[in-house]
């Protein structure tokens, strides 16, 4: 998993949990916004789109533009509008280019 | 089903401000509000942040404190989480929460939805690591995160603020890559008198100009053909200033060109609206209070047309008045005595605008991108696309949604449709008003069927 | 202006009869509605359907079958002229069932129109164990399905802006934004409209959906058409999890599923309701228990042009000669039949189908 992030994360006590994303493990503090989580911890594409198979991360942070989208447990959720919890395992979205496979 | 006296979809300034005065005075309030805590983008997350980066955020920030506290209140039941994904015969709202549907019915709505960024499609815009510049606030506000390479790319007195701000948290920007120009400065100067009512504001930006320049970060104005380039990730900005053309590697593009109101749950239900030239948006038709041609649907904050957080406030308040008058908790005299000094309140927050309006104009190849640009993120749609399908007949964006797929994504259109409805309007000789935009439908944000199918319902019902 | 054809309604109907006077080298002018019209054309299911219709009519059986059968051709045809794929897929569909009883007694109907269209009408029962090797994702409530090949889909929205293409490009001259208000005939006919514009026309042919109902007897026709409310509901794009479509659910060609539709009177209310929603969305839980989990992206109500007994109506006025009507609630399945064969029958031709099941006739009005 890619650990160098282009963000800076500045101090704060938080307790680090494991969460799961494609398989590798981040350690993110807990409690706080799953995408600004993400990024700090160095995560550079959330998803690739169903249309194009292009990368996509969040650009909005605010719950409107559904690129920061991930698979939680089946369900495509909004990265920015969930929180870190301990344990929590993520995909990219199942669909993307396994659409665009199929079709072709 | 919940039942309430007012129900508030939105819990920042404008929400919180009408959650408070309608409770003060009797009221019921639900407040429903898709994040964890109240305070909206402008004080996201702020009672657990201000004692943490206060300071560094500002005295515009820590502000929320008092709003927030307003909501403590038994008259307040505040729902947070909840995504309302309709709203019917202007009395039912239906959300879900924690993976389950709700419904609340209530004598009134509020609609306080706040603004988004004007879609900014410049090649490149939809690349990892380009993002708007109220994401990068909302990143550094609630979790703390800043980019280290980042240039600040539009027009506005945001991008000073974040730049001030991130000059302070020890990371400056690489540069400001500005669209306006001197020509659109000469033109806001006679709306200067009326601005210096306002003089807290210009105030404000000259010191954080002051502080960009001391931190000897770069501005260019007047900036054209800018480009973002990257295979998997924004990896530089190039455009054209003073009749060169610039190339600055960074990691990070942050755009921003005003923000317009989010116009969804309103339209949603058939609320009026009109194309507002001077701020170049869509906006509600509006009575004095904030009540819209749904007789029990009112909106107020940047919703209801750009004013800022201290405006959102006032007009919650002020539809908050006006609602609790109309269900009888307060007397008209007392709503109306009560909302004066309000109203000047107002009319002193908004002197500044006319300015900040001609000063800091749309970036034109940004609503009018050139054709191979994508400009609906989520179908990946280009303005091109959408200049052929005028071509064959689409007067209007819902023929050319129709046509394209520009609008049919999660979004709904909260990032193309302005868009759209710029390059019809040009393509047909028309005016944005005869153009109009997209027809709302409910989810106003997506629901899973497991979700709906629980909500219970029937195929065939004969009448509804 | 003056021209051959009036066309009165640029939806799929007006625009497939338009495409197929224009092949055989008619003047014809189309004049469209605006933005925000009804338009069944913009909110249809999108398939190319032929089991279940007719059952009390053969001949309306028979006119969707000609349809689909013509439909691969059409779609070649308009593909190679636009550079643009419309995603027909004719592989057959399904009628799912929840009961072995619905199942039996819709086989025991389709075994008498069977006979009556003289064998020529193929489909297979599949129990569940058969279902589930051809759809692995069915649910456990469902007992088994009709498979009718001659079913299929079409992505409707491309269809129509296919037309809206070629139909230009062919010489059609299309006029948006108008609203007809008259219609009258001396040595021509003359349309008026709202803008104060006006066109000529030989002939007229009113395919305006529901704008039938108030224009309709303006030229003399009964038009005794009635909006139905259809809510119709689509997904994020999926995987593929559906391969052929059915009348509750089908995946179209960018990923999404389409569930629908409601049958509701509810006159001209094009809304969505919760409850409806609700009930589509479980009746595809049910059937496909994966779309649980699926997010719901967009949902539209689109209304039906229904005749009483639900069929067509293709009628020449008795009061105006060379006024036809042309209506009817299954635009897509028969586009091909209105673009190759319709114009036969307009024009009198010796090869014009017989569509006399179809006219205004068989209403008696009371």
């Amino acid at each position: 998993m890619k650990t160098a992030s282009s963000f800076l994360e500045l101090e704060e006590r938080r307790r680090l949990v494991p969460v799961w994303f494609e398989g590798g493990e981040l350690q993110l503090p807990e409690g706080s916004n799953l995408a600004a989580a993400m990024l700090a911890a160095g995560v550079g594409t959330f998803r690739y789109t169903p249309v194009s198979g292009a990368p996509r991360a969040p650009f909005c942070m605010m719950g409107a533009c559904f690129d920061c989208l991930v698979d939680v447990d089946g369900v495509t959720r909004q990265a920015c509008m969930l929180e870190v919890t301990e344990g929590l395992r993520l995909s990219m979205p199942r669909k993307g280019r396994n659409v665009i496979d199929a079709d072709n | 089903m919940q039942i309430t006296d007012l129900v508030i979809i939105g819990a920042g300034p404008a929400g919180m401000a009408a959650a408070a005065t309608a409770a003060n005075v009797g009221l019921h309030v639900i407040l429903l509000d898709e994040q964890p805590r109240p305070g909206g983008q402008i004080y996201r997350d702020v009672d657990r942040v201000a004692p943490v980066r206060g300071e560094m955020l500002g005295k515009d920030y820590t502000d929320g404190l008092s709003l927030t506290a307003g909501l403590d209140h038994g008259n307040i039941t505040h729902i947070s989480g909840a995504v309302v994904w309709a709203i019917e015969e202007g009395i039912r709202v239906l959300y879900t929460a924690d993976g389950r549907g709700g419904a609340i019915e209530a004598k009134r709505i509020l609609i306080a939805t706040g603004a988004l960024e004007r879609p900014m499609p410049l090649p490149g815009w939809t690349l990892p690591g380009v993002m708007t510049a109220g994401a990068a606030q909302i990143l550094l506000k609630q979790s703390g995160v800043l980019s280290k390479n980042a240039v600040l790319v539009g027009s506005g007195p945001l991008l000073y603020l974040i730049a001030s701000q991130m000059i302070r948290a020890g990371t400056s920007p690489l540069a400001l890559v500005e669209t306006q120009t001197q020509a659109d400065l000469l033109r806001a100067l006679p709306h200067l008198g009326g601005a210096l009512r306002g003089w807290r504001y210009l105030l404000k930006g000259l010191t954080m100009l002051s502080e960009i320049r001391r931190a000897g970060v770069r501005r260019y104005t007047s900036a054209t053909n800018i480009l973002i380039e990257g295979e998997t990730a924004a990896e530089d900005i190039r455009f054209t200033a003073d009749g060169k053309t610039r190339h600055i590697p960074c990691d990070t593009v942050l755009l921003h060109h005003g923000v317009v109101p989010n116009t969804q749950a309103a339209r949603s239900i058939d609320v009026a609206h009109h194309w507002d030239a001077r701020q170049h948006c869509f906006v509600p038709n509006l009575d004095d209070w904030g009540g819209t041609n749904v007789e029990t649907v009112h909106i107020a904050g940047d919703g209801a047309g750009i004013g800022g957080a201290k405006v959102a406030a006032l007009a919650g308040r002020l539809a908050a008045l006006k609602m609790a008058a109309d269900l009888g908790a307060i007397s008209t005299i007392e709503r109306d005595d009560t909302a004066k000094p309000i109203r000047r309140s107002i009319a002193q927050e908004l002197a500044v605008r006319p300015f900040l309006d001609k000063a800091f104009p749309p970036a034109i190849e940004a609503t009018k991108p050139v054709d191979a640009t994508i400009i609906c993120r989520c179908e990946e749609i280009t303005a091109g696309d959408i200049r052929r399908h005028a071509g064959i007949g689409c007067a209007g964006p819902n023929q050319a949604k129709a046509f394209s797929r520009a609008g049919m994504g999660p979004c709904q259109g909260r990032y193309c449709g302005l868009t759209v409805s710029n390059l019809l309007a040009e393509a047909n000789s028309a005016t944005m008003d005869e153009t109009g935009y997209y027809r709302i439908r409910p989810p106003l944000k997506p629901v899973t069927l497991g979700e709906l199918a629980e909500m219970g319902g029937s195929v065939n019902s004969a009448t509804n | 202006m003056e021209t051959d054809f009036a066309i009165i309604g640029g939806g799929v109907v007006g625009l497939s009869v338009a495409w197929g006077l224009l092949k055989r080298g008619k003047r014809v002018v189309v004049l469209d509605g605006g933005d925000g019209s009804f338009r069944a054309s913009r909110g249809n299911f999108g398939l190319v359907w032929v089991q279940s219709k007719g059952i009390k009519q053969p001949r309306y059986a028979a006119w969707s079958q000609q349809s689909a059968a013509a439909w691969a051709g059409f779609a070649d045809e308009l593909s190679d002229a636009t550079g643009h794929d419309m995603s027909l897929e004719q592989t057959g569909g399904y009628d799912l069932h929840f009961s072995g009883e619905t199942l039996t007694k819709t086989v025991a109907q389709y075994e008498e129109l069977k006979a009556k269209l003289d064998g020529n009408y193929p489909y297979d029962v599949l129990d569940r164990k058969a279902l589930l090797t051809e759809e692995p994702e069915i649910g456990p409530k469902v007992v088994g399905a009709i498979l009718h090949h001659q079913d299929g889909h079409v992505n409707p929205l491309k269809l129509l802006r296919s037309l809206a293409d070629d139909v230009r490009r062919l010489g059609g001259r299309v006029l948006n934004e108008k609203t007809v208000t008259d219609v009258r005939k001396s040595d021509v006919f003359t349309i008026s409209c709202a803008d104060g514009s006006h066109v000529q026309a030989d002939k007229v042919i009113l395919s305006a959906g529901l704008g039938a109902m108030e224009l309709g007897p303006k030229l003399g026709f009964k038009a005794p058409i009635r909006p139905q409310r259809g809510q119709v509901m689509i997904t994020e794009k999926l995987p593929k999890i559906i391969n052929r479509p059915s009348l509750i659910a089908r995946q179209v060609d960018e990923g999404g599923v389409q569930i629908g539709a409601t049958n509701e009177e509810v006159g001209l209310n094009d809304g969505v309701t919760q409850p409806g929603l609700s009930g589509l969305a479980s009746e595809a839980v049910a059937a496909y228990p994966v779309l649980a989990k699926a997010q719901l992206v967009r949902s539209w109500g689109a209304l039906r042009i229904l005749s009483p007994d639900g069929l067509p109506i293709y009628q020449e006025s008795p009061e105006m000669t060379g006024a036809f009507l042309v209506t009817c609630h299954s635009g897509i399945t028969l586009a091909a039949a209105h673009a190759r064969f319709l114009p036969d029958w307009l024009e009198g031709t010796n090869v014009a189908p017989n569509l006399e099941v179809f006219s205004e006739d068989r209403f008696v009005i009371s």
